[in-house]
């Protein structure tokens, strides 16, 4: 899923200080099982705005309201009725999310509730850790089921970097190097002959290097 | 026992402190309230196990919100204690309402209060 971090409110506060009428727009998907952009948070911060403008003496209307996801249509289409009674949105969306309803309310000012920080994994309680990163062209077949592109910083396709020490990547102690977890699955499956061939040069056309990407399916498309 | 506790705290049962949320503690300075404070089992001996390291978290949590937004965090704390210490019970409440009191009105009670009068003076 996408994982996105709150905001800190202060900056929030920034953002929404010259408006009146605010939105604050929650996602029941992805931001909501990270605990940055659901339900619960858009009343957090709903509630913790109207405290600070009612201290700063000012009365501004806050409103609250979670659809099922910020980057379909009919989704988004449920607060069309309402949308004339604000003159801002803070959406808690991922950047998807906040962009979608942009383009879908144009003469809408949309001020991003969370920073959006990369596609990946519960991998503990308040721990989210990074999997993917959407290149493509997936290699996980080869390198055992590990992400040698989202998991190792120089994104190598062939064996470790000179800088693997004891399992752990150069850039620091707590992360792992991702070759090392390559080869120990390996191991395990039995598959290290598949380690000593030589991985043909990775097409990155597919990757954010070709611009902004694009899916079509005619076979879906009605 | 017939210990005697201030008049002036609300007590809101909750099944186990695991229940409460930010929200309910914002709500509660967002209507007025000057401090709150959540009592919860001896840390290890919940009965479901985690419900007052949740608490004391989420409590924790508030108390970070409440200092971002200009309220004080220090209006809201967890205490812990077993049910079978009632006197303790007693002298954390007295010693949350001397504290609240020392602190004086929440500042969104007072902004609500300020904005009452403006508008009863606007209508007259």
């Amino acid at each position: 899923m996408i994982i996105a971090e709150k905001k800190p409110i202060e900056e929030i506060i920034e953002e929404v200080r010259n408006f009146d009428r605010i939105l604050i727009l929650g996602c029941n998907e992805c931001v909501t099982v990270c605990e940055a952009g659901g339900k619960k948070e858009v009343e957090v911060l709903a509630s913790a705005l109207r405290m600070y403008f009612i201290t700063q003496g000012k009365e501004k209307i806050i409103s609250e309201h979670t659809i099922e996801r910020q980057c379909d249509h009919e989704y988004l289409e449920e607060i069309r009725k309402d949308i004339d009674n604000y003159d801002a949105i803070v959406s808690l969306a991922c950047g998807v999310g906040v962009q979608f309803a942009a383009e879908k309310y144009l003469t809408m000012p949309l001020l991003p509730g969370v920073n959006t920080i990369c596609l990946g994994a519960n991998e503990d309680r308040g721990l989210w850790t990074e999997r993917c990163q959407a290149c493509g062209s997936c290699v996980l077949a080869r390198t055992g089921g590990i992400c040698p592109v989202s998991r190792c910083a120089k994104r190598v396709l062939n064996g470790p970097c000179g800088g693997s020490t004891n399992g752990k990547c150069e850039l620091g102690p707590d992360i792992d190097c991702a070759w090392q977890l390559i080869l120990d699955r390996l191991k395990a499956l039995g598959r290290m002959d598949d380690y000593e061939k030589v991985a043909p040069i990775k097409d990155w056309s597919t990757d954010r290097a070709g611009g902004p990407r694009t899916v079509t399916r005619e076979d879906v498309n009605i | 026992m017939r210990l005697k506790i201030p008049t002036n705290f609300r007590i809101v049962r909750l099944p186990c402190t695991g229940k409460i949320d930010i929200i309910h503690i914002l709500r509660a300075f967002e209507k007025g309230a000057d401090g709150l404070y959540v009592v919860g089992c001896m840390e290890g001996d919940c009965h479901f196990n985690q419900g007052n390291y949740r608490a004391r978290k989420r409590v924790e949590q508030a108390a970070k919100i409440l200092d971002q937004v200009g309220v004080g965090g220090e209006r809201v704390k967890m205490y812990n204690l077993s049910s079978g210490e009632g006197p303790l019970f007693a002298q954390y409440s007295i010693e949350m309402v001397n504290k609240i009191k020392e602190m004086g009105p929440s500042p969104v009670r007072l902004a609500k209060q300020k904005m009452a009068k403006q508008k009863k003076v606007t209508a007259a």
